[in-house]
């Protein structure tokens, strides 16, 4: 029933994932049968920054492979955070993280990275001073072979990129900076791609053109996870979504579920 | 005013103010870009810079002398020449190991720009102290081979003129030497992979690290970078006009001058910037006399030097410059990225 069924690699950390819960395979079928468990796990994480008090609470965020997941919620809510904290740029007091079953809760960002996660910062997330086509190769440092091959793939995706390649990355429109944000973090050649409200600040038009682009990486099987302030319009797009509320998960549903739950309707998508 | 008089003219403003200012231009830009450099990449201004170009012309120095005494000389060109590439590597070892002893520490607890300075002026002391103890605090002479390309007195006798036009050895060298360095480096960062990460570094050091980019490489490149660049600035300038360590120290002040003026942290910018202040030092300083006497009618012709400072107060000319810059437009002309 998992799509990774064959290629799931043993558990080099020696732990299993906490909450699975095997379901025994009782037909006759040779192919062993196994969980669906998520691709990212970040399991009940508490913490912050620094010394500072805790941000996030128990929070519990999954992402499966080549789907769409999505974290909304009030302004303070934590949604950054818990993104940053899969991603290892929080101080962690409790909880874990696993990638493709191993335990990665303590690995640095870069070594995360090496890992096949890519982040795209909601700021400063290109090289300002440097061309659209050595930001491309900026993301391409680990992985120099494949690289003229993954650019033009990067510019199948984003033609008007190819346009602006020899154009500074300072230069461009809000749209096209996050193209090429979203560029570079593909050039990592990720398994998982982490945006943190890519679409903040760019016209209704770019943002829907934007959501395309992001489907069709997940349907490369890249699994996404995005952190949104245009709630609405992200949920429809969402396999799963999660709505938190100060650090702490309050609804977690598909997107559909949570777009047609009163509830959430009312208190975070404006009725 | 005849033809005569504008060619004189001409020959003594090349002589006295343009290949002169070329030279030292040229030498304040190989300055320049190191301490943009390292203030690109690694954020902070590297007051220790006079001092590092000290000890590897010291270092340089000393090859030289080893091998003068061993009987091997370039001919007609300096032999410090020579011994340079083994002075750049000594060079590189000692910032590397400053690196390794001090700055990495300093790196690991994230301290502010401002920390960093006063750690470089530490550096500094201790680097000024160590060239002092090796090779003492005095003058020392090491160009050997042809002294002058054209002399003053081969011009006239060729051309006929009043005005001689004398083209030192070393100058020739420092100008054809400081434009390879500067191609070579931009060639480096424009289109190498590791110069292409160095600027990657520069930009945006967190999305660096989120590309994959080893930090600790692009931090001890940039040390290499910036002892080739101190040692070939530091040893063209003693070939020019001659080592001290004092002198390097003072070098500083036009070196950060040219810096600013052009924009920490732009390259092209350290450029322009050396040359501006080489040329407004050596225009405000000369006495203008002996070009004006051919270019004025008789009546008008200036009795007195006509100089605007004395070259004792050259330095002043750096600080003016720099303070109008900070006043004016703090970024540089280039837009560098200092606030």
């Amino acid at each position: 029933m998992s799509r990774n069924g064959g290629s799931r690699r043993s558990n080099r950390s020696g732990a299993s994932l906490p909450e699975v819960s095997t379901i025994a395979a009782e037909s006759s079928d040779p192919v062993v049968c196994e969980v669906r468990k998520p691709y990212l796990l970040g399991n009940s994480l508490t913490g912050g920054y620094g010394r500072g008090s805790d941000i996030l609470h128990d929070c519990t965020i999954a992402v499966e492979r080549g789907k769409i997941a999505v974290i909304v919620g009030p302004n303070g809510a934590g949604k950054s955070t818990a993104m940053k904290g899969l991603f290892g740029m929080l101080d962690l007091r409790k909880g874990t993280v696993w990638l493709d079953d191993e335990n990665i809760t303590d690995l640095s960002p870069q070594a995360r990275v090496a890992k096949g996660m890519a982040f795209v910062p909601q700021t400063s997330n290109v090289f300002t001073t440097m061309t659209v086509e050595e930001n491309l190769e900026m993301g391409a440092f680990l992985h120099r072979e494949g690289m003229k091959c993954a650019i033009e793939q990067v510019y199948g995706l984003f033609p008007v990129l190819r346009d602006r390649r020899r154009q500074r990355a300072g230069e461009l429109s809000g749209g096209q900076r996050q193209q090429l944000a979203l560029g570079r973090a593909l050039m990592t050649q990720p398994q998982i791609l982490m945006l943190d409200e890519v679409t903040a600040g760019i016209s209704p038009i770019v943002m829907n053109e934007l959501f395309g682009k992001i489907i069709e990486i997940a349907g490369t099987g890249i699994s996404v996870l995005m952190v949104e302030q245009n709630a609405r319009q992200a949920l429809e797009i969402a396999h799963v979504g999660y709505v938190l509320v100060q650090g702490r998960n309050r609804f977690t549903d598909t997107g559909a579920a949570l777009l047609a739950s009163p509830d959430v309707r009312r208190s975070f998508l404006g009725g | 005013m005849s033809v005569m008089d504008l060619l004189n003219a001409l020959t003594a403003f090349a002589n006295f103010v343009l290949i002169p200012a070329t030279a030292y231009g040229a030498q304040l830009a190989l300055g320049a870009l190191g301490v943009t450099l390292v203030y690109g990449v690694l954020r902070f201004s590297n007051v220790a810079h006079g001092d590092t170009m000290a000890f590897g012309t010291m270092v340089t120095i000393l090859l030289t002398w080893a091998l003068q005494e061993s009987g091997v000389t370039l001919g007609s060109l300096p032999t410090a020449l020579l011994a340079l590439p083994a002075g750049i590597v000594v060079t590189a070892a000692l910032v590397l190991g400053t690196d390794r002893l001090v700055y990495r520490f300093y790196r690991a607890r994230r301290v502010r720009p401002v920390v960093f300075v006063i750690v470089s002026v530490g550096v500094m002391f201790v680097m000024n102290g160590l060239v002092r103890f090796i090779i003492g605090p005095g003058d020392q002479r090491f160009a050997d081979g042809e002294r002058f390309i054209v002399s003053a007195r081969e011009f006239r006798d060729w051309s006929g003129l009043r005005e001689g036009l004398a083209l030192k050895t070393s100058q020739a060298i420092t100008v054809v030497t400081a434009i390879l360095v500067v191609v070579l480096l931009f060639w480096f960062l424009k289109r190498t992979r590791m110069g292409k990460s160095m600027r990657a570094y520069s930009d945006n050091e967190d999305l660096a690290l989120l590309s994959g980019i080893d930090p600790n490489r692009v931090v001890a490149v940039t040390w290499i970078i910036l002892a080739a660049l101190a040692t070939v600035a530091g040893v063209l300038y003693g070939l020019d006009k001659s080592f001290k360590p004092f002198t390097y120290f003072q070098l500083l002040l036009p070196i950060f001058a040219s810096a600013i003026v052009g924009g920490l942290g732009s390259p092209p910018g350290a450029i322009a910037g050396g040359f501006l202040i080489a040329f407004s030092e050596v225009t405000v300083t000369y006495a203008w006399k002996k070009v004006l006497v051919y270019l004025l009618p008789d009546p008008l012709e200036p009795t007195a030097l006509v100089q605007l400072l004395s070259t004792d107060y050259k330095f002043a000319v750096s600080f003016l410059i720099l303070t109008a810059v900070l006043l004016i437009r703090p970024t540089g002309i280039f837009a560098g990225r200092a606030e």
